[in-house]
């Protein structure tokens, strides 16, 4: 697979790309921390991750201090999720990871490995919307549109575990994500009466 | 972000091999929530990163009937833990109002108890604060509407676990490990005030971990959790109250009140429990119990409004343990 990544152009320079970045990392890493047995130590400089997005694998190469948001939006040009407060505030990040909400601006993307990450992408598949996305239309869900992503997700996550939420269950489920333009009532209005097959 | 490297760590052995003496210099990571804000702001500038997450995050029954939990374990797995809310309900309701779900599903048990301060100077690179080896506390003479109203200082953070309270007040253990071995250390020796620990706020050593904490059995006891915010959700608390009864029919034998939110580290409020103690739980007795709570308070300039807010949290603690309506 050839991830749509401008930094990690074919599998052959993938790989020759991480080889040179390992040596560089026994050749460079700091030795007062290198030096201890047993470690087995990555970085500071661009190692090889895989993450699995949407139910596709990416192999990319990031530092360890890259967030998964940055990776997700910046490397694999997925770019439905906000990056906003960039401090775990505001949830227009919210990614699904394991099928729970997270701030992707706040968890690296080196730790996300192994996971089952979706994102807003992953909902709507065209020219269709997702049954969460057409309730966020039908009710005026949305004013700028900026949260509309996080709030997507929060709301798909909460769909998928609670099919029939109460109106208490919704607002805690959404308690993550903040709206500027106050849309709040309208987006549990969305979220109460969300129609479809697949709720979430 | 300053760049770093990184250690997943299989394990607790790998976890303390990879950590360091220097403080600050190597950090673990569990669910990142504190630490990555820490890392953006420069606060926390560490040359490697260590993940913890793979370490134990099983919740389980004691053989004497208390409760182990691994530190890895995240918040939501404690607050859906159904043997957990039924034999320590306080504890659960602070899980549960901690942050948001997006903070509950990553964040942890031991990231929560060894969080950093959410104080704003602390948290700004621009100030170099008396915690962060600089010459004086600038909430002294500052913006201190949501620091402490206990404790003289020097430094007048909060501390800002929610879980340290009510496992103060169940008289919880943490196990810490470190290169030498592990140790148990009582929660109310675990926490430290910052004339004891400037740099910390806690007897944790910079290549030690928590790896458990453990509860004792609850016994014949209610409790009850109750926090105070500016916002209803999605806001650190102004103040937090745990309260655990021993009752004896109508009558309060003996008492366990906890604040949070209001000083360095988890308050706990022995005048209020001596006042409790002997009484049946009414709304009077419980507001005699919080006056008895907040009555060596020493607000700053900005935040005596907090002493009515730990009172009102102290007094609903109480009726909420006791099964009362608290308002």
């Amino acid at each position: 697979m050839a991830p749509k990544d401008g930094f990690s152009v074919s599998r052959r320079d993938f790989f020759k790309t991480a080889g040179v970045g390992s040596l560089a990392t026994g050749l460079l890493g700091p030795v007062e921390l290198g030096a201890q047995a047993g470690v087995r130590e990555v970085g500071p400089g661009a190692v090889p991750i895989q993450l699995t997005i949407n139910g596709r694998r990416h192999d990319l190469t990031v530092e360890p201090r890259v967030t998964l948001l940055d990776a997700v939006r910046n490397r694999l040009d997925l770019t439905g999720v906000k990056r906003v407060c960039d401090r775990g505030a505001c949830g227009a990040c919210t990614m699904l990871l394991d099928g729970r909400t997270v701030y992707a601006c706040s968890i690296l993307a080196i730790e996300a490995q192994g996971r089952d990450i979706r994102t807003v992408e992953s909902l709507a598949a065209a020219p269709a919307l997702h049954p969460v996305e057409q309730a966020f239309c039908e009710h005026d869900g949305l004013m700028c549109g900026f949260c509309t992503p996080g709030l997507v997700m929060a709301t798909t996550a909460l769909l998928e575990k609670t099919p029939n939420p109460t109106a208490d269950e919704a607002r805690r489920a959404l308690d993550g994500n903040i709206c500027r333009c106050g849309t709040y009532v309208k987006v549990l209005e969305a979220a109460l009466a969300t129609k479809g097959g697949r709720r979430g | 972000m300053k760049s770093f490297a990184y250690v997943d760590a299989a394990n607790e052995q790998e976890a303390i091999a990879a950590l360091g003496t220097q403080r600050g210099r190597i950090l673990p990571i569990a669910g990142g929530m504190d630490l990555v804000g820490l890392m953006k702001d420069y606060v926390a500038q560490p040359d490697r990163v260590v993940n913890v997450k793979r370490l134990d995050r099983t919740i389980a029954a004691t053989p004497d009937g208390g409760l182990r939990i691994g530190a890895a374990a995240t918040l939501i797995e404690l607050v859906e833990h159904a043997g957990a809310a039924r034999a320590y309900p306080a504890l659960v309701q602070a899980a549960a109002e901690v942050g948001t779900p997006q903070i509950r599903h990553a964040g942890t048990v031991g990231g929560n108890v060894a969080q950093r301060p959410r104080c704003w100077y602390f948290r700004n690179e621009e100030f170099q604060c008396l915690k962060k080896g600089g010459p004086r506390c600038f909430a002294v003479d500052g913006e201190n509407q949501l620091h402490a109203i206990f404790g003289d200082g020097p430094c007048h953070i909060v501390h800002a676990s929610s879980l340290a309270v009510p496992i103060l007040a169940y008289g919880g253990t943490f196990r810490v490990a470190g290169p030498s071995g592990e140790r148990d250390v009582a929660a109310a020796d675990f926490f430290q005030m910052p004339d004891e620990n400037l740099m910390g706020e806690n007897v944790l050593r910079p290549n030690e971990l928590v790896t458990h904490v453990t509860l004792p059995p609850p016994g014949r006891v209610r409790s009850a959790t109750c926090e105070i915010r500016f916002k209803q959700s999605h806001d650190w608390p102004l103040a937090l109250a745990t309260a655990i009864l021993t009752m004896s029919g109508e009558t309060v034998r003996g008492a366990r009140i906890v604040m949070g939110a209001v000083a360095p580290v988890p308050w706990r409020a022995q005048a209020a429990e001596a006042a409790l103690t002997g009484q049946a739980v009414t709304e009077a007795t419980a507001g005699a119990a919080a006056d008895a709570a907040v009555r060596d308070a020493k607000p700053m300039s900005g935040n005596a409004y907090k002493v009515q807010i730990a009172r009102t949290a102290v007094k609903r603690a109480i009726l909420k343990a006791a099964g009362l309506p608290t308002v």
